[in-house]
């Protein structure tokens, strides 16, 4: 069987931008990859390139085997964009109905509505919708095809917790009949608790790809900084430990588990003082893993 | 492949009926505007006169109304590139506008004419009829490619207001509202470089309310088609190598 969706050595600029660099990247079936980054890293055109909205400038990008680009190979995909407007004045129901016409082997209607929990709404105008339920039409939309390859961009933002939850569960459940799911987020929490495989991607590069606990380590870690006798050095080798640096009279560790090293700083250095613990966000994260590639 | 055009059509038909800032200027305004001018003010013969001009005023609005704003706020916010993201044929999204520009077209043309028949007593020979008809929505293409046009060099707000504007100013220097013959003689050499005289021209020969060549009209109309679908293309080309965040 055909790898559901690879990209290969993809370059693509937009003028002097260089939106995705030399990027390889493979989506398995039964798997969900979680593209994380912040905005403008180049999640948007990954998911562009898979669907055949744009073209590659070198590299390649292939879906079961074919290009995208030809609207008929994209029959076995299904994909949730973000949208800015959908047409208002059309029915849950029959956005659902003329979708499915574009696809060989839609799945019931009924089936549809059932999995995107819009029953009772069959009948509502689009614009008729709160912001939660225009989400899971968007999701019907996606998966009425019954594809085998789901791309999600930026799926559940501005929802709110529940509808998020309701969203993930439905994710988990194609993931678990063997569908392949590529996913944009920028929330590493939602990367976490979907994804078998995280791919951490800034200004078009892939910084970091590992499994969620991997990225975790690297990417959700604390930040200790103290004054401190210890050497760098001595350090770095001590178990949790990412990296440690000195600036002057202060040490800043970062670590995927601060009670652990704290524990072992006071223990070690009896006369360590400034203790200072926060966590290292995201944002941080990104940075300092980008730090690491440069 | 047959089923997807004709469901893309049926909804393009639906989303557009329930549209009132749709419905109200492309279908109301000709039909009120021909029971006011031409059978409750009409002179003598404006009832038949006007069935011509204001039928080629409803099919022009229809046309770029229904493409120039709807391509332009489908492209402009998002909602083709979904559908594009789907295995949907493109022929199906362009056809099922089309189609319906013309099913409009052909509502409008059919009102006017029964308000024409029945309350004006307007009299044409059986032939004319349906050239009359035929023409005025066959009339319908060149201004879907305008507003395809529009659609694709326009933004998402500003598409509503430019077709306004052209809509209207052309409609009116092109003698849809007064005939052509009592405006100044200036704008009479100017009329006929825009696409509604020629239309106009054409659907008033047919009920025999004008002189001159149908053939040169219909020439003139196929041109101004081929124009904007060319300009359309250039617009569309510009359009796909843009970045979308």
């Amino acid at each position: 069987m055909n790898t559901p969706a690879e990209l290969n050595g993809v370059t693509k600029r937009f003028g002097k931008t260089v939106a995705l660099d030399s990027v390889t990247l493979t989506i398995r079936p039964a798997g969900l990859v979680a593209l994380l980054g912040p905005n403008g890293a180049g999640k948007t055109t990954a998911v562009r390139l898979l669907l055949g909205l744009t073209r590659v400038d070198s590299g390649s990008v292939s879906v079961f085997g074919l290009d995208p680009r030809r609207p008929r190979n994209r029959v076995r995909t299904g994909a949730m964009l973000q949208v800015g407007r959908v047409p208002e004045t059309l029915r849950v129901a029959e956005h659902i109905d003329l979708f499915s016409s574009y696809y060989s082997d839609p799945l019931p209607n009924a089936e549809v509505i059932a999995i995107a929990s819009l029953r009772g709404l069959e009948r509502r105008l689009f614009g008729e919708l709160s912001g939660g339920q225009k989400q899971r039409l968007l999701f019907a939309l996606a998966i009425c095809g019954n594809p085998d390859l789901l791309i999600l961009d930026e799926p559940t933002v501005g929802l709110d917790v529940d509808a998020r939850r309701g969203i993930w569960e439905q994710i988990r459940r194609f993931v678990g009949k063997g569908g392949a799911v590529l996913l944009t987020t920028h929330y590493l929490q939602e990367a976490d608790s979907l994804a078998d495989r995280i791919i951490v991607i800034d200004h078009g590069r892939i910084i970091a790809e590992g499994s969620p606990a991997e990225i975790k380590t690297r990417v959700s870690g604390k930040r200790i900084r103290c004054s401190t006798a210890l050497p760098p050095e001595q350090l770095t080798a001590l178990p949790f430990v990412t990296s440690a640096t000195r600036d002057g009279a202060i040490t800043e560790v970062l670590t995927s588990n601060g009670e652990a090293v704290v524990r072992e700083l006071l223990a070690r250095d009896r006369s360590l003082s400034n203790l200072e613990v926060t966590s290292a966000g995201l944002e941080e994260a990104f940075l300092s893993l980008t730090k690491e590639v440069a | 492949m047959m089923r997807v055009h004709l469901l893309e059509l049926k909804y393009e038909f639906l989303k557009m009926f329930r549209l009132p800032a749709y419905v109200i200027p492309t279908l109301a305004f000709p039909l009120i505007f021909y029971l006011f001018f031409g059978l409750a003010f009409g002179q003598k013969g404006a009832a038949s006169y006007l069935i011509a001009t204001y039928g080629a005023f409803g099919v022009i609005g229809a046309s770029l109304f229904g493409f120039g704003v709807s391509v332009a706020v489908e492209r402009g916010q998002g909602w083709l590139q979904v559908k594009r993201a789907t295995p949907m044929p493109l022929s199906a999204w362009f056809g099922a506008k089309i189609g319906m520009a013309l099913l409009f077209s052909s509502i409008i043309v059919a009102c006017l004419s029964l308000l024409g028949i029945f309350l004006g007593g307007v009299h044409f020979a059986p032939t004319v009829w349906p050239l009359l008809f035929i023409a005025l929505v066959a009339g319908a293409l060149p201004f879907c490619a305008l507003g395809l046009m529009i659609g694709y060099f326009a933004g998402p707000n500003s598409a509503p207001a430019i077709v306004n504007i052209v809509y209207l100013r052309m409609s009116f220097l092109s003698g849809l509202w007064i005939p052509i013959e009592f405006m100044p003689k200036f704008l009479q050499k100017i009329a006929p470089v825009l696409p509604p005289f020629h239309l106009s021209q054409l659907a008033l020969i047919i009920i025999g309310a004008a002189k001159g060549s149908a053939i040169v009209h219909i020439l003139a109309l196929v041109a101004f088609t081929l124009l904007f679908l060319v300009l359309a293309t250039i617009a569309y080309r510009r359009d796909e190598g843009k970045v979308y965040g």
